[in-house]
């Protein structure tokens, strides 16, 4: 008897391409097949979480008597011969299958968070407990004190992975030692970064994972209560984390007297609302207890007076998913993975330019050039890498030349930058520096919550002379100013969100300081971005008169007679590149 | 709005009486935060119509005004952005005949809105058309989806 396991991916980016209608595809193409029953076969079908490489989806595993194929770009048509010929035959569709560059973006990774994304089912408890769940849980309630849990995760050397990198083992310690009668467990999972998925897919793709880190917390710090606060644009991963949380009620690992230990726990869900500065710890516990997200000065640190005065522990749902595997583990299996202060692996949400983009899991310490180059297949199209953005809103961006640069929290921050919750987005030649800081500060501009000066005010002056400097308005003396007041906002805001705010702008000047110049000097944008330094024209020798620019300007600048010249009417002109974009034959020039 | 208000207090004096849930009670409902609604529960629950007002435009979530019976969300997270966000947004507000200030179009068929991230940034550019996912979106793409929206309205 053959014995075979179809796994569709179902993570955001297996859902985004189609997954479930090639979920569905497999599963009526399997029912034909087993009308017919010529062949013994049984059969299981699996939703998992994120397979990693997004930009192949959808990714669909076929394992048959144990041995694993993987097939790329799967569209519901292919179920059918994937079917016949492979699940039935035993023969794979060869040409279907993932090619080296798939091999090539698994071979450096290690998975550690990640390890049980696509093999276990996210909706089904008794799939993660088959792969060795929730036997961390039984370890800790059954033979561990809290101080040894307390002890084993400090000796881990995990690091929160939510942003600030604070040792997790000392934070639980702080709260374990205050004395209350109630105390709290958050996980945070607001995933402010825009441009970042490890937390959604964490929490689609192994809940159980999440919530198993979180009870292991709970004992250590003693705290009876926990909330997910959640983004509202993730409703799988909340209805994902419900079915979770009904799942281990039914089970017993959440409730009173959790196996038979005397120790019990609930946890509640919190929809977060939309607020970047919710992800701050002191603004989400304001969130939760259902007040405008503002953040409170520190300290007192949530730790000593958290949700609602308690002592509370927030960590990020990365820095809890990895705690189960270290129980299991051990603390040394953990830190030997990265360097001396930065242990353990990290997820990196890979996207931008690169040609793999995805999920990728990697030891702390790993080189960007093996990120970029080999994990990320290089740079798509052929263009040159120019910097990655690492860090987000609150990140910096690392220029070409640092490519072999280790990314952990001590090196990425020497050079400007933060490994911050695990964005990474390439940048190629043809994505103007200034353009891109410009970017992040219109982000953190219009998420400041106003309750602090520095940020509120400062960080709209920055904008607008980021703005001039972009229309080709920008004086000399400007990129001073944006030194300091960069330095002024980072040194005298409340929170992080201002602390970190002008971090794009300065790492940008301290790299790219020729791009700002040529903006402010000649008034051009080297990359081609910024709309307002640019002119388009027609160029004579290559147009062909076909008319696509004329119906394509909104603004009704084109002129010109079918088959003869078109021309563009600078003073009509808006500016939106859309006659360049619809242009066959290069005839637009876009200087 | 002509709508009961008295399950909404039941709700929310039964729950935590927690005005963020409140809120999203009244938006799941509505579709909108009416106005009238939220003098009504003032007055009833004893709590200033500016802390709800106070909450409600502090996250993006709530809306103030009634939206578009298609939503069109554009995402202009950095993975999006760097893919070409801005021109897809720019085609549809011409599309839609909408701006950023008056995001809903005449007819009140459409509203396009802008988020964030929406966590499948490795299929960038990213648009979601009543909450579904499109992914590598083109300005021509949307173009046409938007197109056949429109036309399924006049059939
Ligand atoms: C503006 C701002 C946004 C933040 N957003 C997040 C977030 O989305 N997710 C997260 O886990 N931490 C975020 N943080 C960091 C949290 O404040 C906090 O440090 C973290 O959740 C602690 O967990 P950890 O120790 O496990 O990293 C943010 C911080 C700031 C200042
Ligand atoms: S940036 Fe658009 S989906 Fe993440």
């Amino acid at each position: 008897m053959t014995e075979t396991i179809i796994r569709v991916c179902m993570g955001p980016g297996g859902i985004a391409a189609g997954g479930a209608d090639v979920l569905a595809a497999f599963q009526s193409g399997l029912a034909d097949a087993q009308v017919s029953a010529t062949i013994e076969n049984r059969c299981t079908m699996h939703k998992v979480g994120c397979l990693g490489l997004c930009a192949k989806d959808v990714l669909v595993d076929i394992i048959r008597n144990g041995d694993k194929k993987t097939y790329e770009l799967v569209t519901p048509d292919m179920a059918g011969r994937i079917i016949t010929e492979h699940v039935i035959g035993g023969t794979p569709v060869a040409e279907w299958l993932v090619k080296d560059d798939y091999h090539a973006f698994h071979a450096k990774q290690v998975k550690v968070v990640l390890s049980d994304c696509g093999a276990v089912d996210p909706e089904s408890i008794d799939s993660y407990i088959a792969a060795g769940g929730y036997a961390a849980v039984r370890a800790v309630l059954t033979s561990m004190t809290r101080k040894d849990v307390i002890d084993l995760i400090k000796n881990s050397g995990l690091r929160g992975r939510g942003g600030a990198g604070f040792p997790t083992g000392v934070k639980w310690e702080n709260c374990s030692n205050v004395d209350a009668d109630t105390k709290y467990i958050i996980c945070n999972a607001d995933e402010g970064d825009p441009g970042a998925f490890m937390d959604r897919a964490a929490l689609e793709g192994n809940p159980h994972a999440v919530l198993e880190g979180m009870l292991i917390g709970a004992y250590a710090i003693g705290a009876r209560i926990g909330y997910v606060y959640v983004r509202a644009e993730y409703p799988l991963a909340v209805e994902r984390l419900n079915l979770a949380i009904r799942q281990a009620a039914e089970h017993g690992f959440l409730g009173e007297n959790i196996l038979g230990s005397g120790f019990g726990f609930t946890l509640r869900i919190k929809l977060g609302a939309g607020a970047f500065v919710c992800g701050e710890e002191t603004a989400l516990i304001a969130s939760i207890e259902g007040e405008r997200g503002m953040p409170r000065p520190k300290p007192p640190f949530p730790v000593y007076k958290g949700l609602w005065g308690k002592p509370t522990v927030i960590n990020n749902v990365e820095t809890l998913a990895n705690v189960p595997y270290i129980i299991r583990n051990g603390a040394d299996w953990f830190a030997s993975y990265g360097t001396e202060k930065s242990k353990g692996t990290k997820v990196f949400s890979l996207t931008g330019k690169v040609r793999n983009t995805g999920l990728i899991e990697v030891p702390m310490g790993i080189t960007l050039r093996e990120i970029i180059h080999e994990i990320g297949g290089g740079i798509e199209n052929g263009r040159r890498f120019k910097a990655v953005q690492t860090g987000g809103p609150s990140g910096g961006c690392i220029p070409a030349s640092m490519i072999d640069l280790n990314v952990d929290y001590e090196s990425l921050s020497k050079a400007g930058s933060i490994v911050g919750s695990g964005g990474m987005i390439v940048l190629d030649e043809d994505d103007c520096m200034v353009s891109v800081a410009k970017y992040f500060l219109q982000f953190t501009q219009a998420e400041s919550c106003g309750k602090c000066v520095p940020c509120r005010v400062g960080t709209k002056r920055l904008l607008e002379i980021m703005e001039r400097i972009t229309n080709g308005n920008g004086q000399e003396s400007d990129l001073d100013l944006l030194v300091k007041l960069g330095n002024d906002i980072r040194q005298t805001s409340l929170c992080g969100l201002g602390m970190t705010a002008p971090n794009p702008v300065l790492s940008t000047i301290k790299y790219f300081r020729d791009e700002y110049e040529a903006h402010i000097r000649d008034k051009k944008c080297p990359a081609k971005v910024c709309k307002n330094l640019l002119t388009f024209s027609v160029i004579a020798a290559a147009c062909k008169g076909c008319g696509a620019c004329l119906r394509a300007c909104p603004a009704g600048a084109v002129s010109g007679e079918k088959k003869k010249l078109h021309t563009i009417d600078q003073t009509r002109c808006v500016k939106c590149g859309a006659c360049f974009d619809a242009c066959k034959f290069k005839a637009i020039a876009k200087d | 709005m002509n709508i009961d208000i008295q399950p909404f207090i039941d709700r929310y004096r039964a729950a935590d009486g927690n005005i963020i849930t409140l809120l999203q009670d009244i938006q799941h409902e509505c579709g909108y935060i009416p106005e009238d609604v939220v003098f009504a529960l003032s007055d009833a629950l004893d709590i200033p119509a500016s802390s709800f007002f106070g909450v409600a435009t502090f996250y993006t979530q709530f809306h103030l005004h009634p939206r578009g019976k298609t939503i069109v969300t554009a995402c202009c997270g950095t993975a999006c952005h760097v893919k070409g966000a801005e021109r897809i947004i720019q085609a549809a507000e011409r599309e839609l005949g909408v701006t950023e200030e008056h995001p809903t179009s005449e007819d009140g068929q459409f509203t396009l809105e802008r988020v964030a991230c929406l966590g499948t940034c490795s299929l960038a550019p990213v648009v979601l058309l009543n909450g579904e996912v499109h992914a590598k979106m083109s300005p021509d793409k949307l173009r046409r989806e938007i197109l056949r929206f429109k036309e399924a309205i006049h059939d």
